[in-house]
């Protein structure tokens, strides 16, 4: 019987790559310097400036190319800073149970019970606003809750199977059946939630941008062009439209490569 | 789960179709009023009514229309009289009398007598508790009422006193209602407020002066930046000051006029003058020839904006030295001449803090920060919230350069000086110059005006040669008013007057 097409997965992979091709240029090469204010304020998208230019009279494609490298930068070490500690905390907690459990759970439930936006802003203000890796570890905490929930119940779940049991009978260690036996059963949930955070992280990046506390300016990130471009919806609606896009564009291939991903897990 | 990504799918042809709504205008030509009123969009809610208690610009700003002081400012900057007919002033500079006006009334009716003259001093001398006094009032030995004058005598000559003067504004003796209720003698009385809503003026016909044109004008409070745009398209909203160039971009040029006033305020790159490498005035130099103060009008304001060369604007005419805006015009050869002496042949990286909520001081750091790459300054910018700027920056002095606007809220241009004698509290450049300091001392202390303004050049200038800081410019004020209202006045002060303004 022929395997139905994982569609999903086909276009989660083919938007993802464009995106990362994207930013993978913005590193190498831009065709204007991106922070260049020389080019005429608001001109509309043309041939020398495709995407326009914005309010300072930069061009909004080098500003995007760049902007979308440090976007995906910082979503990414942010979810995967959150999900490694998640999945520890998760681990840990479904494995063991007990008091260790009824803690961290505890101390789990105190964090979500905040709006994870305060959160990340009294991370951001205690750090010190202005530097990347602060916004990355702002997000990084935030997002350590929803993961450890996730991977707890799968731990647990899976502690009580017969190849658990088979395993600890063979002379296994705790930390071998955590790391060998029970992890890889817990992919299938794993990347379905990775790529869910990657999609809040980028979010979340732009809303920090917003208030002025993720990336400093003159820098680009995709979150700080949209939260400029807002103001600028009438006089130069190309800049809201075409930066508005791309994260529309990153964040829809990464939730469909999730959806795929999660599917192809389930066929196998 | 396929459920979500058609749910995805559909908000995403949502959201397009609305931005696709954004290239296109749909604007209904709003017809004026027919009756003799208008509306005023402000951005903000009122601190207090109770003038003595107010200290929000936006709030003196409405309020100078219901309360007068003895003399009171008019749009060329100079002081007149207003409760009182006349300023007389001894020969020692000790003893001002003023001889009341004839006829002038409370907006309840009530005539003003001496005794509420008197009150209404006292009140802002020291009758009440320290916040509502004025610290210019300070000088005062004594005030007493001598058939229909007032006689106020001095400790010692001062220079601010009259304007303080203005600030004192004349209420009725024993009054307790003015935070609700709140009772003047200018031309337009309070009627309602709602808070965080709206405030409604009316026309006092039995004004001393000019009387008002409009009888009715409602000052609608719309924190929202967009609202207020929106409001002034939608035919709400009449007049709308202190908008950004794109914001007035939106308007049609058949229903609004935009007028340009200034904001009268020195914005400039504020650099510390205590902290390496800014101690070194030829590092200072080289950032003023580096800057060229027009593109960054043009850059950050789309060109609106009067060039400054020191710590003075244009409004205050009789102290502004042109001369000192050209005193500096860029060139980047010289300004890296200079830093390679002053030994900075590859520039070197510095930081510019500014507070993340005016948004025109952080645009202005941005264009900065570019003009400073040609040569080789690497420019970090950091914008921070307001409290965190106004304690580390403005009273810790802990920063290397930030970008602001200072103002002077009365009408002498003291406040803008002497900010940078070197033992000044507010000095938060550590600005120290020993010459600077003697003539401060010596402008201060002078009681001849003629002499004050020689003396006052003589700091600009100093400012401007010794690069104190990179001046840049007075910001545009730009007020939008919708076509037919006319007799909008500009004053050198953080003041709308409604009174002059009518329908043609």
């Amino acid at each position: 019987m022929k395997k139905p097409k994982n569609i999903y997965l086909t276009a989660g992979l083919v938007l993802t790559c464009l995106v990362l091709a994207v930013a993978l240029v913005g590193i190498f090469w831009t065709p204007y310097a991106p922070t260049a204010m020389k080019f005429g304020r608001f001109q509309p998208p043309s041939f020398q400036h495709l995407f326009g230019t914005d309010n300072f009279g930069r061009d909004i494609f080098s500003r995007v190319l760049k902007g979308t490298g440090t976007t995906l930068g910082i979503a990414f070490s942010t979810v995967t800073l959150g999900a490694l500690l998640g999945t520890v905390t998760g681990a840990l907690t479904g494995y063991y149970g007990g008091w260790l459990d009824e803690a961290l759970m505890r101390l789990n439930d105190a964090l979500t019970a905040f709006p994870s936006f305060l959160l990340a802003l009294l991370i951001v203000s205690l750090v010190g606003p202005g530097k990347k890796y602060s916004v990355v570890l702002a997000l990084g905490l935030v997002f350590i809750p929803s993961f450890s929930r996730v991977m707890r119940t799968e731990f647990r779940a899976l502690r009580g199977q017969n190849f658990v049991t088979g395993a600890r009978l063979m002379g296994a260690g705790d930390a071998r059946i955590l790391a060998v036996h029970l992890l890889p059963n817990t992919l299938r949930t794993l990347l379905p939630a990775f790529t869910i955070g990657f999609n809040n992280a980028v979010l979340a990046e732009a809303s920090l941008s917003f208030l002025g506390i993720g990336v400093t300016p003159p820098d680009a990130s995709l979150g700080y062009m949209l939260a400029e471009a807002q103001g600028m919806l009438a006089a130069g609606p190309w800049y809201a439209l075409f930066t508005g896009l791309t994260i529309v564009l990153l964040v829809f291939g990464i939730g469909l490569l999730g959806e795929g991903l999660q599917n192809h897990a389930g066929d196998t | 789960m396929r459920k979500r990504v058609l749910a995805v799918t559909l908000i995403l042809v949502l959201a397009l179709g609305l931005l696709s709504g954004c290239g296109k205008k749909t604007t209904t030509v709003p017809t004026r009023n027919t009756t003799n009123e208008a509306a005023i969009g402000i951005a903000q809610d009122f601190d207090s009514l109770d003038p003595d208690y107010m200290t929000a610009a936006g709030t003196k700003e409405v309020l100078f229309n219901v309360f007068e002081g003895l003399v009171k400012p008019n749009a060329a900057g100079e002081i007149v009289p207003a409760v009182a007919a006349d300023v007389i002033r001894s020969e020692d500079g000790l003893t001002y009398t003023f001889p009341l006006r004839e006829g002038v009334k409370f907006h309840n009716g009530s005539p003003v007598t001496p005794e509420d003259v008197v009150y209404s001093i006292e009140r802002r001398w020291k009758d009440t508790d320290p916040s509502a006094q004025l610290a210019a009032l300070s000088v005062i030995s004594s005030v007493a009422a001598e058939d229909g004058k007032i006689v106020i005598t001095l400790s010692e000559p001062s220079n601010e006193f009259l304007a303080a003067v203005m600030n004192a504004y004349i209420l009725p003796a024993g009054y307790t209602q003015q935070e609700t209720a709140p009772v003047g003698t200018g031309p337009y009385r309070f009627v309602s407020r709602e808070v965080q809503h709206s405030l409604v003026l009316e026309r006092f016909p039995e004004y001393w002066g000019t009387p008002g044109k409009l009888d009715k004008v409602t000052f609608r409070i719309l924190e929202n930046a967009e609202g207020l745009v929106l409001g002034l398209q939608s035919g709400a909203l009449d007049l709308v000051a202190h908008l950004s160039s794109d914001q007035t971009a939106q308007l049609s040029k058949e229903d609004f006029t935009i007028a340009e006033g200034s904001m009268n305020l020195v914005q400039a790159l504020y650099l510390n003058n205590a902290e390496a490498p800014f101690d070194d005035v030829r590092v200072r130099q080289a950032l003023c020839y580096a800057i060229d103060k027009q593109a960054v009008i043009d850059l950050a304001f789309n060109g609106y904006g009067i060039p400054l060369g020191t710590s003075m604007f244009p409004s205050f005419s009789k102290y502004y030295d042109d001369s000192l805006t050209g005193y500096y015009t860029q060139d980047l050869d010289k300004a890296r001449e200079l830093l390679t002496e002053a030994g900075y042949p590859n520039g070197f990286e510095m930081t510019i803090t500014v507070p993340s909520n005016y948004t025109p001081h952080v645009n202005t750091a941005q264009v900065l920060a570019e003009l400073l790459r040609e040569i080789n300054v690497q420019v970090t910018v950091q914008p921070v919230d307001w409290s965190t700027w106004l304690d580390e920056v403005y009273n810790q002095r802990k920063f290397q350069s930030t970008v602001t606007g200072l103002t002077s809220d009365n009408m002498t241009a003291r406040k803008l000086l002497e900010r940078f004698g070197s033992d000044v509290g507010n000095n938060f450049t550590n600005y120290s110059n020993a010459e600077y300091d003697e003539v401060l001392e010596k402008a201060l202390r002078a009681t001849d005006d003629a002499e004050q303004i020689a003396l006052y050049r003589e700091l600009e200038r100093n400012l401007t040669e010794n690069a104190a800081n990179v001046y840049l410019q007075d910001m545009a004020d730009l007020v939008a008013v919708r076509s037919g209202l006319s007799g909008l006045t500009f004053y050198p002060l953080y003041v709308l007057d409604i009174s002059t303004l009518e329908w043609k």
